[in-house]
């Protein structure tokens, strides 16, 4: 709540300059164990997608019949040629792996883009403008609620044909809804805040005071959920794709790559742990870096 | 208390109407249907002629309302692919689904409960730590992988329990930990933060003055007012057990809605499709109803607001 009271805030800049501000904020979220782990296990993640053309032992779309399903290296099995083994195709794990961090990513960051600019610029409408705006923005709420996220999008998914942009666009336009919640509730209280009475008084214009007066003060909040739902649309791919209506073959997709195992589930279980493993780690990095920044910068948000 | 209930049951039928009519017209509008039934490279007569047997060539508006008020009065139309009537069909699968959101919700509370009360008397001792682990990774796992896992720790390893289908009470063990274990974590949380902060409460140091013993002090005052919010959040998580139950039960094969509303999809069965959609979300608003009257008797500071 630091960051939206006026009191400490005058406060702050009266007494100290700047530069110690942002130090103790960072020595805030550095003495948070959890929040170090998750930012530093996500920032590994980030590099591994990144790099993975350099990473990469193979090709992770080369298919190599004479080489398929060996082992890991930790199996007697196993070599060094292929250190996570190969799949029933002979594709090298480890570099579908490494490219599967490259979905799962570009997943959760296009998914919050859209579903941040939708949900945010609903909240900011309905908690701004309240009345009838608010009651029509409360109520697709409410109706998006009902509605199963997975249900809906395995249904249009398969109607449209599937592909990793029609996922990103289909949970995109469907996971707004934690967005036009928060930002809504945000936004009331900033709404009846001294600055934004006193733009109004200078006589700044609507749109002004939403994007230059609201939306900076409650961009907090925003980064917040905008992690958390990171991490959820990166799930839903994950399970539309374990179901076949996701990431289509051969992208390495994590979900789409323990749906192919599943036949082979009995002899080799480590061709499912790999990928499951790989999404667990990158929600659970995820969800410590968000709620490491909930603690700090929004305690009141909780639960 | 009255005009709350109508105001609150009024909002109800509004947004069941609304999700009426997104299950419809996004269906509808999300591809050609009649193309999707012939499949592709069909003749343009054969597309034509469902169009004509389906009713597909008349105005959207006029297919909905129809399909509304047939909806309404119970006609839930003819599945495509399963050749029968879909009300049969439905409510045939629906107490399979029933019986597993409630099994599951009695298993995330099972967990969520003694370790939600013993994390907030023990706050930050190994228990709380046992706790927020188990939260965490309750969090973080995708619930396709865990049931996995049990797969094969249960059925592959231990041979304890069966792979996959509905038949016996064995059947249920496994999805019922896969999708319980999913909705644990947010009541653990809710249960730890409400006893910390009624066991700071006044009346309990009042309890605790009189000489109550602990275990009486901890369950008949602390428990019962920490539980009030579980109530409203057993039924919003119920609901998502039901959208939960369309992975678990097509893993395990598990003959219920969430099943039937996975086939009906890969099949494109659009009346099934709809209808499940529909009776999904309409559901989950009849839960979320229960759930605010309930808490409004609960909390009479709501009924104003």
């Amino acid at each position: 709540m630091t960051a939206l009271d006026p009191d400490r805030a005058a406060l702050s800049v009266a007494d100290a300059p700047e530069a110690s501000e942002a130090r103790k904020l960072l020595r805030r979220f550095l003495g948070q164990k959890a929040f170090v782990v998750g930012l530093c296990l996500l920032v590994l993640f980030v590099l591994m997608a990144l790099l993975a053309p350099v990473l990469s032992p193979h090709d992770p779309y080369v298919q190599n019949l004479t080489a398929r399903n060996v082992p890991p290296f930790w199996y007697a099995k196993g070599n060094w040629l292929h250190p996570l083994g190969t799949d029933p195709l002979g594709r090298d794990y480890l570099s579908r792996l490494l490219y599967g961090a490259r979905i799962s990513l570009l997943i959760g960051f296009s998914v919050v883009v859209i579903s941040g600019i939708i949900g945010t610029a609903m909240g900011l409408l309905a908690g701004y403008f309240g009345g009838r705006i608010d009651l029509v923005v409360t109520f697709l709420v409410t109706t998006r609620l009902s509605m199963p996220v997975i249900l809906v999008a395995l249904a249009v998914v398969a109607i449209i044909g599937s592909s990793l942009w029609i996922v990103i666009l289909v949970l995109g336009l469907l996971k707004w809804d934690r967005f036009a919640v928060v930002m809504r509730s945000a936004t009331q209280q900033v709404r009846s805040l001294d600055y934004v009475a006193a733009a109004q008084a200078a006589g700044a214009s609507t749109t002004r005071i939403i994007l230059g007066e609201v939306l900076p003060n409650i961009a907090p909040h925003l980064i917040v959920v905008a992690t958390l739902e990171a991490a959820s649309a990166i799930l839903l791919e994950a399970a539309l794709s374990f179901l076949g209506l996701g990431v289509q073959p051969p992208l390495p997709s994590w979900g789409l790559m323990i749906s192919e195992a599943k036949a082979y589930m009995f002899f080799s279980f480590w061709l499912i742990a790999l990928p499951g493993t790989a999404l667990a780690l990158l929600i659970f990095a995820i969800n410590l870096t968000g709620d490491g920044l909930r603690d700090v910068i929004s305690p009141e948000g909780r639960t | 208390m009255t005009g709350f209930i109508l105001k609150r049951l009024g909002l109800a039928v509004l947004v069941a109407l609304a999700v009426s009519a997104i299950a419809f017209f996004l269906l509808r509008l999300s591809g050609d249907v009649a193309v999707a039934i012939a499949g592709e490279g069909a003749f343009q007569a054969d597309i034509d002629l469902i169009r004509e047997t389906y009713g597909l060539n008349r105005p959207i508006l006029v297919q909905y309302l129809d399909w509304l008020g047939k909806t309404l009065t119970g006609d839930f139309g003819a599945s495509i692919y399963f050749k029968t009537d879909v009300a049969g069909l439905v409510f045939s699968k629906l107490p399979v689904t029933l019986l597993l959101g409630f099994t599951s919700l009695a298993f995330a509370l099972l967990i969520s409960i003694p370790l939600g009360v013993l994390a907030a008397i023990y706050a930050n001792s190994w228990i709380d730590r046992l706790a927020l682990a188990i939260a965490v990774v309750g969090q973080a796992m995708p619930n396709f992988f865990f049931a996995l896992c049990l797969v094969m720790l249960f059925s592959i390893t231990l041979r304890w329990l069966p792979v996959s289908g509905s038949q016996t009470w064995q059947h249920y063990v496994m999805p019922t930990i896969a999708l319980g274990y999913y909705a644990a974590p947010a009541f653990m949380r809710l249960i730890r933060a409400g006893m910390i902060e009624v066991l700071a409460a006044d009346y309990i140091r009042t309890a605790r003055a009189k000489g109550l013993p602990a275990g009486k002090v901890v369950f008949k005052h602390a428990l019962r007012n920490a539980v009030v919010p579980v109530v409203a959040l057993a039924a919003v998580q119920l609901g998502f057990l039901l959208g939960g139950s369309v992975v678990i039960e097509t893993i395990f094969a598990l003959d219920g809605l969430g099943y039937l509303a996975y086939q009906s999809i890969t099949y494109k069965d659009f009346p099934v499709m709809q209808v499940v959609v529909l009776l999904l979300s309409v559901l989950y608003v009849l839960l979320t109803l229960l759930a605010d009257i309930a808490n409004a008797w609960l909390d009479p500071r709501i009924r104003v607001a």
